[in-house]
C-alpha cells in the first residue's frame, strides 16, 4: 500500500512539473503512457464508438445497483467511480480479497422434511392430488423399472443399464413442473422425465434390446432414449455436451416466441467440462430461455465432490455467468416441484436462463459396469437408500393426505413388475433391426461409398452367414 | 522467396474454368468480386432467402475479421446475426442446439487453427445427431466457415489447413471453393444441405482472387469435382488456394510438352471418386498436392483409392506434393509449401517414370 502511493506521488509531482497541470486531474486516473485527458472528457463516452458504448449501457444495470450499494456503504468513496469498459465499478482503497467461500454455505430449499411432513411456513407450489398421485406413481414406476432392467443386465439379456435409484424426486417432480412444449436435453440419468412425457415400459424396452422397434435403430447401448414425439433430445455418452446446445435450442424457442423454454440436465461431476462454461455463459449473454438442473448426486463414478471442485457446489458458479440460481433439495418432491416450476416461468417470461442445484445421492452403481462399493462404503448407500429414500418420504405425505394406501401400493408395484416382465420378454423376442439400418442416416441420403460398401457388405455375408450373428436381414 | 513475393505482389486472376467446364454459371458474367465479398454475398442471399437462418461466431457483427460478414447486423438485426463469446465450443454446440430447432445456423470459426475445441461437438454430436437418433432429430441445418490456410506470415495458428481430420468423420461434409464464384455457389449449397458440413476458406484468397460473379442466387453441387483443365499425360487433384499453383505449375509443364488434366475436388468428404478415377483411367498419373503435412493427409485417401481403381492403368507411383510433417513454419514457409517447382518436379519425374 505504502510502496503504490509513494509511487503515485512521484508521478504526480514529476507530472505536474512537465505539463504544469493541476493535482486534481491525474489522482483518480491511470499512469500508463496515454495521453493526459481532461477528467470530463475521460469520464464521457464520446471516445468510444457507439457500439461499444450502446453495449456498455445495457450491460451496466447490475453495475448501476452494485453502485447504489457501494455509495450507501462507503461514504468516502461514494463520489469516485471508474468507467471501465462493462461499466462503472466503484472503488476502494482498502485492499481486500473477496473470500474463496463464504461463511455460510447457500441453504438448500425444502418443503417435506425427512418424515414427509410439510415444514411449517413453506414456500411451495401446492400441488393436487391428481397430480401428487400420478408423480408418486411415477417415481415407484420408475424404481420398479429400475430393478428389472438392471436385473436383466445381470442375466445378460442387455448389454448395459444405468439406474437413477436415489433421484427419483428429481426425474418426477421436474418433469411434473414442465410443459411437454419444453424441450428436454438429457444427460442419461433423467429417463423419468420422459416417463413422465408417455414413454412406455415396451418403448424403453425396445431401445435397450436394440430391436427392431427401437426409435434409434439400434445404433446405440442401451439406455440411449430420445424421443422427438415427446421432445426429448437423444443422449449420448459425452458430457455435458447437451449444455451449449440446449443455450442454441433455447435461443431458437424464444426467436420463435414459443411459450416454451429448454431444460437440460447435468451432474455434479459435468459441471468440470469446459461444456458447462459454454453452455450457461451462453445462455446468459445471448438470454436464451433455459432451465440448468444439476443432480449433485455426489459421486462422478468414484469420483466425489471433494475431488471435483472446491466451491460451494454448483449453484455459486451462476452468479459468475449472471444466472440467478438456487440449491434445492433434490430429495424432496415438492421443493423440486416448486422450484422446477418456478424456474421454467422465469425462464420463459424473463427470456432468461436459470440454474438448479439440486441435491442428492446416487444410490446404485454408476452403470452396470461399476461396483461402487470398491470405492464407498456400504453402509453409506444403506443410510440413503433406507433413510433418506425420496420415494418414501413422498409417498408419506400422499398416504398422510389420504391420497394412497398400501393396497394401492402392492397393486401399483405387482402390475408395473409384470408389465415390465412382459416388456423386456417381447423386445427379446422382436425381430432384429434389418441390416441396411447400419448405413441408413448417415447422411439424409446414403452415399456412393456407403452404397458401395452396403453392397459389399450384403455380398460378404451371404457367402459366410456363420461370421455374422443371425436375425439381421438384408 | 521469390515465389512468396510473387504472390503477395499480384492480384491473382481466377483458373479460368474456361477448358472443359461443365458448369454454366461459369460463363455467366457478373461483378468483379474477391473472395470475402463472394461470400459475403452468399451470406446476404442465405439470409434473405430464410427466416430462420443465422450468423454467428466471434467478432461477426462489425462485419469479421475478413469482413465476411459484412452489412448482415444493419440489415438482418441483431437477432439474426449477432457476436458470440469466445469459445467455440460454444459456438458449434449452440448452433447444433439451433440446427437441432430446424434453423439454418451458420457459424463462424475465426481461424480453421482454432477449431479444435469444437471438435468434439463436430464430431461426437453434430457428425452422429441424424445417426444415434434414428432419424428423429438432426443438425442438418448446421454450417461452419473457417478461413484456412498459408497466408505468406501466418505461422503456426493462422495458416493450418485441418480438413484431414474432419474427412474422417462420417456423417459430416467438408467442402473447399477454389475461387470467388465456386465459393459463393458452393457455400450456398452448403447451408442449403441437410447436413452438418464444415466449408474452409482459403484466406490468402480473400482480397487476392478477383473473379466476375454471378450476382443471383446459385448453387454448385456438392461431391462434384470439376475437370478445370483437361490434359492427357498426366492428372493433378487439388482444392483450395493450391490450386493456382497447381495450374501455374501446368502452364509450365505444357511448355515442355507434358499435357496436364487438372481436377478441383471441391468436396472433400464425400469426395467424387469417379470423376478422378476416369480422369487416371485415361491419363495413367496421378499427382496429389495440398498444403497440410503429407502424412495423414487427404492426398494419402485419393492415393490409396485410385490404386485400388485404377492400378493396372497406371505408369507411375502416385505423386504427393504437400507441406513438410512440421507445424507451419513462419519464416520457414517458403520451404515447408508445395510450392509450383516442386510441383513441376514431380511432374517430370511421373511423365518419365
Amino acid at each position: 500500500m505504502a510502496i503504490w502511493f509513494a509511487r503515485s506521488r512521484n508521478l504526480i509531482s514529476s507530472l505536474r512539473h512537465n505539463l504544469c497541470l493541476s493535482s486534481t486531474i491525474l489522482v483518480k486516473r491511470d499512469y500508463s503512457q496515454r495521453p493526459v485527458f481532461t477528467t470530463s472528457q475521460l469520464s464521457s463516452t464520446v471516445f468510444l464508438s457507439p457500439y461499444v458504448a450502446s453495449l456498455r449501457h445495457e450491460s451496466t444495470a447490475a453495475e448501476k445497483q452494485l453502485d447504489l450499494v457501494q455509495h450507501s456503504d462507503d461514504q468516502e468513496d461514494a463520489l469516485q467511480e471508474l468507467d471501465f469498459p462493462g461499466g462503472n465499478v466503484g472503488y476502494t482503497s482498502e485492499m481486500k480479497f473477496i473470500p474463496e467461500s463464504s461463511a455460510r454455505r447457500i441453504p438448500c430449499y425444502r418443503v417435506l422434511d425427512e418424515d414427509g411432513r410439510i415444514i411449517p411456513d413453506s414456500d411451495f407450489i401446492p400441488v393436487s392430488e391428481k397430480l401428487a398421485v400420478r408423480m408418486y406413481e411415477q417415481m415407484a414406476t420408475l424404481q420398479v423399472m429400475d430393478h428389472i432392467f438392471y436385473e436383466a443386465q445381470r442375466q445378460g439379456r442387455i448389454s448395459f443399464y444405468i439406474t437413477s435409484l436415489g433421484e427419483e424426486a428429481i426425474n418426477i417432480a421436474s418433469a411434473a413442473a414442465l410443459s411437454p412444449e419444453d424441450v428436454v436435453l438429457p444427460q442419461y440419468r433423467e429417463p423419468g422425465v420422459l416417463l413422465w412425457r408417455g414413454f412406455t415400459l415396451e418403448e424403453f424396452a425396445n431401445q435397450c434390446f436394440g430391436n427392431k422397434a427401437d426409435y434409434g435403430k439400434g445404433r446405440q447401448m442401451p439406455i440411449h432414449y430420445g424421443s422427438n414425439r415427446h421432445n426429448y433430445f437423444t443422449i449420448s455418452s459425452p458430457i455435458a455436451t447437451q449444455l451449449p446446445q440446449a443455450a442454441g435450442v433455447g435461443y431458437s424457442l424464444k426467436m420463435e416466441k414459443k411459450n416454451a423454454c429448454a431444460v437440460t440436465f447435468i451432474g455434479d461431476g459435468g459441471t468440470s467440462e469446459g461444456d458447462f462454461h459454454a453452455g450457461l455463459n451462453f445462455a446468459a449473454v445471448l438470454e436464451a430461455p433455459v432451465v440448468f438442473i444439476c443432480r449433485n448426486n455426489g459421486w462422478a463414478i468414484s469420483t466425489h465432490t471433494s475431488e471435483q471442485f472446491r466451491s460451494d457446489g454448483i449453484v455459486v458458479k451462476g452468479q459468475a455467468y449472471g444466472i440467478r440460481s438456487i440449491r434445492v433439495d433434490g430429495n424432496d418432491a415438492l421443493a423440486v416441484y416448486s422450484a422446477v416450476r418456478s424456474a421454467r416461468e422465469m425462464a420463459v417470461t424473463e427470456q432468461r436462463p436459470v440454474l438448479i442445484e439440486a441435491m442428492t445421492y446416487r444410490v446404485g452403481h454408476h452403470s452396470t459396469s461399476d461396483d461402487s462399493t470398491k470405492y464407498r462404503a456400504a453402509d453409506e448407500i444403506q443410510h440413503w437408500k433406507m433413510s433418506r429414500n425420496p420415494v418414501n418420504r413422498f409417498k408419506k405425505w400422499v398416504e398422510d393426505n389420504g391420497w394412497w394406501s398400501e393396497e394401492d401400493e402392492s397393486e401399483l408395484r405387482s402390475n408395473t413388475r409384470k408389465q415390465l416382465l412382459q416388456a423386456i420378454q417381447a423386445a427379446e423376442k422382436c425381430d432384429k433391426q434389418p441390416l441396411k439400418e447400419l448405413f441408413n442416416d448417415v447422411y439424409d441420403v446414403k452415399p456412393k461409398n456407403l452404397e458401395e460398401q452396403e453392397l459389399g457388405l450384403k455380398e460378404l455375408v451371404e457367402r459366410q452367414p456363420q461370421d455374422y450373428p443371425p436375425g439381421f436381414h438384408v | 522467396m521469390a515465389a512468396l513475393l510473387g504472390r503477395s505482389c499480384r492480384k491473382l486472376g481466377f483458373l479460368s474454368s474456361g477448358h472443359g467446364a461443365r458448369r454454366s454459371v461459369s460463363t455467366e458474367t457478373g461483378k468483379s468480386l474477391n473472395l470475402y465479398s463472394a461470400i459475403n454475398q452468399a451470406l446476404h442471399i442465405a439470409l434473405d432467402s430464410d427466416p430462420r437462418s443465422f450468423v454467428f461466431g466471434e467478432d461477426v457483427g462489425f462485419g469479421g475479421v475478413f469482413r465476411c460478414t459484412t452489412g448482415l447486423a444493419e440489415r438482418f438485426g441483431k437477432n439474426r446475426v449477432f457476436n458470440t463469446p469466445l469459445c467455440e465450443q460454444g459456438i458449434v454446440g449452440f448452433g447444433i442446439g439451433l440446427a437441432a430447432m430446424g434453423n439454418r445456423a451458420i457459424v463462424e470459426i475465426q481461424f480453421a487453427d482454432y477449431i479444435y475445441p469444437a471438435f468434439d461437438q463436430i464430431v461426437n454430436e453434430a457428425a452422429k445427431f441424424r445417426y444415434r437418433s434414428g432419424n428423429q432429430f438432426n443438425c442438418g441445418g448446421l454450417t461452419i466457415r473457417a478461413p484456412y490456410g498459408a497466408v505468406g506470415h501466418g505461422g503456426h495458428y493462422h495458416s493450418q489447413s485441418p480438413e484431414a481430420f474432419f474427412c474422417h468423420v462420417p456423417g459430416i461434409k467438408v467442402v473447399i471453393p477454389r475461387s470467388p464464384r465456386e465459393a459463393k455457389g458452393l457455400l450456398l449449397s452448403c447451408i442449403r444441405d441437410p447436413n452438418p458440413v464444415v466449408f474452409f476458406e482459403p484466406k490468402w484468397l480473400y482480397r487476392q482472387a478477383v473473379e466476375e460473379v454471378p450476382e443471383h442466387d446459385y448453387m454448385i453441387p456438392l461431391s462434384e469435382a470439376e475437370v478445370i483443365r483437361e490434359g492427357n499425360d498426366i492428372t493433378l487433384v487439388g482444392w483450395g488456394a493450391q490450386l493456382t499453383i497447381m495450374e501455374q505449375a501446368c502452364l509450365e509443364a505444357e511448355k515442355e510438352g507434358i499435357s496436364c488434366e487438372l481436377i478441383d475436388l471441391k468436396t472433400l468428404l464425400p469426395w467424387d471418386k469417379e470423376t478422378v478415377e476416369a480422369s487416371v483411367k485415361k491419363t495413367g498419373r496421378l499427382l496429389i498436392s495440398h498444403e497440410a503435412p503429407i502424412t495423414g493427409g487427404f492426398g494419402a485417401e485419393i492415393s490409396a483409392t485410385i490404386l485400388e481403381r485404377c492400378f493396372l492403368k497406371l505408369e507411375a507411383p502416385v505423386s504427393r506434393i504437400c507441406g513438410l510433417d512440421t507445424p507451419f513454419p513462419l519464416v520457414f514457409e517458403p520451404f515447408y509449401m508445395p510450392t509450383k517447382n516442386k510441383i513441376l518436379d514431380a511432374i517430370k519425374t511421373t511423365v518419365n517414370y
